[in-house]
């Protein structure tokens, strides 16, 4: 590696917080060569983000950079003129965000965007400049370039928004390219395309990427080497097959595992009357309306029929507008469907009040956010008590007593019942929202996204958690996730869903081995797989890969 | 608990003088506030007359201190009746939606389109001018905005997966708005609240510069304020003392409101 000469040498960058004297990146080195790909990878706080942020001379104001150099095609940019500096940024380096959404000017036309950053870099007159961006974006697979110049972003999707950035960053022709979690707001099959353009396109100009992210898989797909960063530390550098197969430090050793993995299918009692099933659910958002006008509805679910049976958990998986969430929430009784029923023990719950409030009080949520799910005035005992005080004939001290249970279930022990949720972490905050959710002991749980706003490492135990209060309590389960990883660890039975419609329907293993639905295919072939080898490594593989095309990785 | 916050001392120090010196003003004055003295007109500060007096030779300090009860009192009052109307209707707006929320919250941009000191004259033209009449003529004014600001902050918790959680877990509507919404919108009203207050105080001054408030010779700081604009050349004091009340009066409501804001949200105790 040393043979050819560093396009950047980040050397012992540590870097504080000004107030508190906090080190947020600590002693950080690691190189990148002219061409490659290198990822760096870690769980929030690990400092990956400022550390590459700092390479581009943007951290914020009150960090600060205590020691360390960085080298960028042998020049040092610690100690480089603001004016050097922002002559090297987008010219030299680009940046892609995470956020597509916001990554773009809003009231700015495409066109005039990209020419933003040529104009200033680049001596071109304006119909150079013109081809030149129409030709880039027809190479990010833009369908109509020149419709697109005098588009606004809102007309396009979140996967478009991101060719469209990486085209505007492209376009310059840096030596490097720092993407920031590119594809982590994206799809999972829009994922993969953006990655596999990112590739492309930096091979073909022979740009150097440094790739940051939390998703390992990703990461070891793409990247020829790794960087592992934990709290501000680098733990372990390598080459991406190495880091994967022979992790050397206890950390990679423990992202590793806690990536999901498949258990052996449980063994489930015969069919019985499911405890909760959908019959033809069709739900319908009403159009915008004013006083004067009314737009016609839209429809998101058309028809959507489901059994759950007694201890069974039934993954829901789709992409985003797939109507999965609307899904859960109309099972919920959070949205009146306009059509169908939802039967609870065989009883069809909007004919009786009775039937209904039976299913009220045996049908409890955990919800995705944990920071916007749990009412930030309550303290934690006040919050998982609160679904008691709907039950009936439960007294004061033995509501106080199923609390204390709940909580030490859930892992959190004594003193945290005083506290608030914002004095948590996320973690713990889920946790805070599973005790909730099973402390009136329900006989269905919904779970939207349960784990998707929390770190791997994190991630790994609430499922942990959850699998474990699932087989003691028995409850069955509505798992809602885009994430398949996840869905292949919990889900004894998957349902596919598309456009507001099941499209594939099938056991766990049907599903994962056998799809036979296209979109399903799709899915499945967009992200990584990877298998444990039995000795703390793992082995990174394509799910269908034998069937759709060979893949290897890379190195 | 540690040691109180400044902003709680310095405010709780303001708000309790205040409070004394109307207790006091209540049942004692140095002089009759009413007594005229034709004397000792525009009298400058003096050891008789510690503030001056005005233009009618009535002791300023007598006066402002009377004043007190009745100035605080209207506009306590009518913070209190503007607040507690537009927390109804915001809350009942935002959490309902739908026709209720349209047909409310139209009125509701009508009335915010006048002035709310002229929608308080208007007001005031029907119930009549005197210290009731002048409590629920400005609280009506001044509940359209409240409304719209509790109404806007309750559609974004109503969106809060909290909310979600709530109704799950089979809690009535009126029970998640009394235990979820309303308690954490008590951060944005007190910052109002507060801030109304100042504006009822110089609302009332205004309403009695135009004749319309608390009926002369009664003592208001509103009133003082007023009538010194035509002496501030001859006795600057009947001007500056009403005055420099009511910015003490404000400087303290705000600081104490900002403490009380402070120490109902969980997420700031144990900061300092």
């Amino acid at each position: 590696m040393n043979a050819i000469k560093a396009l950047l040498e980040v050397k012992d960058l540590t870097l504080k917080i000004g107030a508190t004297g906090k080190t947020v990146v600590n002693d950080v080195s690691f190189s990148v060569s002219p061409g490659e790909i290198v990822g760096i990878v870690g769980e929030s706080g690990s400092g990956k983000t400022l550390a590459a942020r700092a390479l581009m001379g943007f951290v914020p104001p009150a960090v600060r950079m205590t020691s360390g150099s960085i080298l960028f095609d042998g020049e040092e940019v610690t100690t480089m003129p603001p004016k050097r500096l922002r002559a090297m940024r987008g010219s030299r380096v680009g940046m892609v965000f995470q956020e597509p959404m916001t990554s773009l000017n809003p009231s700015m036309l495409i066109g005039r965007q990209l020419d933003e950053g040529l104009a200033l870099h680049r001596k071109l007159d304006a119909a150079g400049r013109k081809a030149l961006i129409l030709d880039m974006l027809r190479r990010v697979g833009l369908r109509d370039p020149e419709g697109a110049l005098t588009a606004y972003p809102h007309q396009f999707s979140g996967g478009m928004r991101q060719r469209i950035m990486l085209a505007s960053v492209m376009l310059l022709k840096p030596a490097l390219l720092i993407a920031d979690e590119p594809t982590t707001a994206l799809d999972a099959v829009v994922q993969r395309d953006v990655m596999e353009l990112m590739v492309d396109l930096t091979q073909a100009n022979g740009t150097a990427v440094l790739l940051i992210s939390h998703d390992l898989g990703m990461v070891a797909r793409y990247c020829s080497r790794i960087v592992v960063m934990c709290q501000g530390d680098v733990v372990e550098q390598g080459l991406a097959e190495d880091i994967l197969a022979r992790p050397q430090h206890p950390y990679t050793r423990k992202l590793l595992a806690a990536m999901p993995h498949r258990l052996p299918a449980r063994a489930l009692p015969e069919a019985q009357t499911p405890i909760v099933a959908a019959r033809e659910l069709i739900v319908d958002y009403p159009g915008r309306q004013g006083f004067f006008r009314k737009e016609a509805p839209k429809r998101a679910l058309h028809g959507i029929s489901l059994e759950v049976q007694p201890r069974q958990v039934v993954a829901v998986v789709g992409g985003s507008g797939s109507g999965k969430t609307t899904l859960g929430q109309a099972i919920a009784g959070l949205l009146k469907p306009t059509g169908g029923d939802i039967l609870f023990n065989g009883k069809p719950i909007f004919k009786s009040e009775t039937a209904y409030w039976d299913y009220r009080l045996s049908c409890q949520m955990v919800f995705q956010d944990p920071y916007s799910s749990l009412d930030p005035r309550m303290t934690i005992g006040q919050l998982v008590a609160e679904p008691l005080r709907l039950v009936p004939g439960m007294s004061t001290d033995e509501r106080k007593a199923r609390v204390a249970e709940v909580l030490a279930e859930v892992g959190l022990k004594d003193g945290f019942a005083s506290r608030y949720p914002h004095e948590l972490s996320g973690g713990q905050r889920q946790r805070i929202a599973i005790a909730r959710a099973i402390v009136r002991r329900p006989s269905f749980v919904i779970a939207d996204e349960p784990v998707s706003a929390l770190d791997v490492t994190v991630r790994a135990q609430v499922l942990e958690l959850f699998a474990e209060l699932q087989r003691k309590h028995g409850f069955s389960c509505l798992f809602i996730s885009h994430d398949l990883g996840v869905v292949e660890q919990v889900a004894d039975r998957v349902i596919v869903m598309h456009e507001g419609r099941i499209v594939e329907e099938g056991s766990r293993d049907e599903i994962f081995d056998n799809p036979r639905h296209a979109y399903t295919r799709k899915l499945l072939s967009a992200v990584p797989g990877l298998e444990s080898t039995g000795d703390g490594g793992v082995r990174l593989f394509w799910r269908l890969a034998d069937q759709d095309k060979e893949m290897a990785v890379p190195g | 608990m540690k040691t109180p916050a400044p902003n709680a001392l310095i405010g709780g120090a303001l708000i309790g003088g205040l409070a004394i010196v109307a207790g006091i003003g209540a049942v004692w004055t140095p002089f009759d506030p009413l007594q005229l003295s034709f004397r000792a007109k525009l009298a400058a500060p003096s050891a008789a007359h510690w503030l001056g007096t005005d233009e009618f030779g009535r002791d300023v300090l007598s006066r402002l201190m009377a004043g007190a009860a009745t100035s605080v009192w209207i506009s306590l009052l009518t913070v209190l009746l503007a607040v507690t109307l537009g927390t109804i209707i915001g809350i009942f707006s935002g959490y309902v939606r739908g026709w209720f929320d349209r047909i409310v919250m139209a009125f509701n941009d009508a009335l915010l389109a006048f002035p709310g000191i002229l929608l308080a004259l208007g007001l005031l033209a029907v119930v009549g001018a005197n210290k009731y009449g002048i409590i629920v003529a400005l609280g009506i004014a001044y509940t359209p905005s409240v409304a719209r600001i509790v109404r806007g902050t309750v559609l974004s918790l109503r969106e809060k997966e909290f909310i979600s959680a709530s109704r799950v877990m089979g809690n009535s509507e009126a029970f998640t708005m009394a235990r979820h919404i309303l308690p954490n919108c008590i951060a944005p009203l007190t910052v109002l609240a507060t801030s109304l207050f100042g504006w009822v105080l110089l609302a009332e001054s205004a309403l009695s510069f135009l004749g319309l408030g608390v009926p002369p010779p009664a003592p208001t700081w509103g009133n003082m304020l007023a009538g010194s604009r035509p002496y501030i050349g001859q006795a600057v004091w009947l001007g500056i003392f009403p005055g420099l009340c009511i910015s003490l009066t404000l400087l303290g409501i705000n600081l104490l409101g900002d403490a009380v804001r402070d120490r109902l949200d969980p997420r700031m105790r144990g900061m300092r």
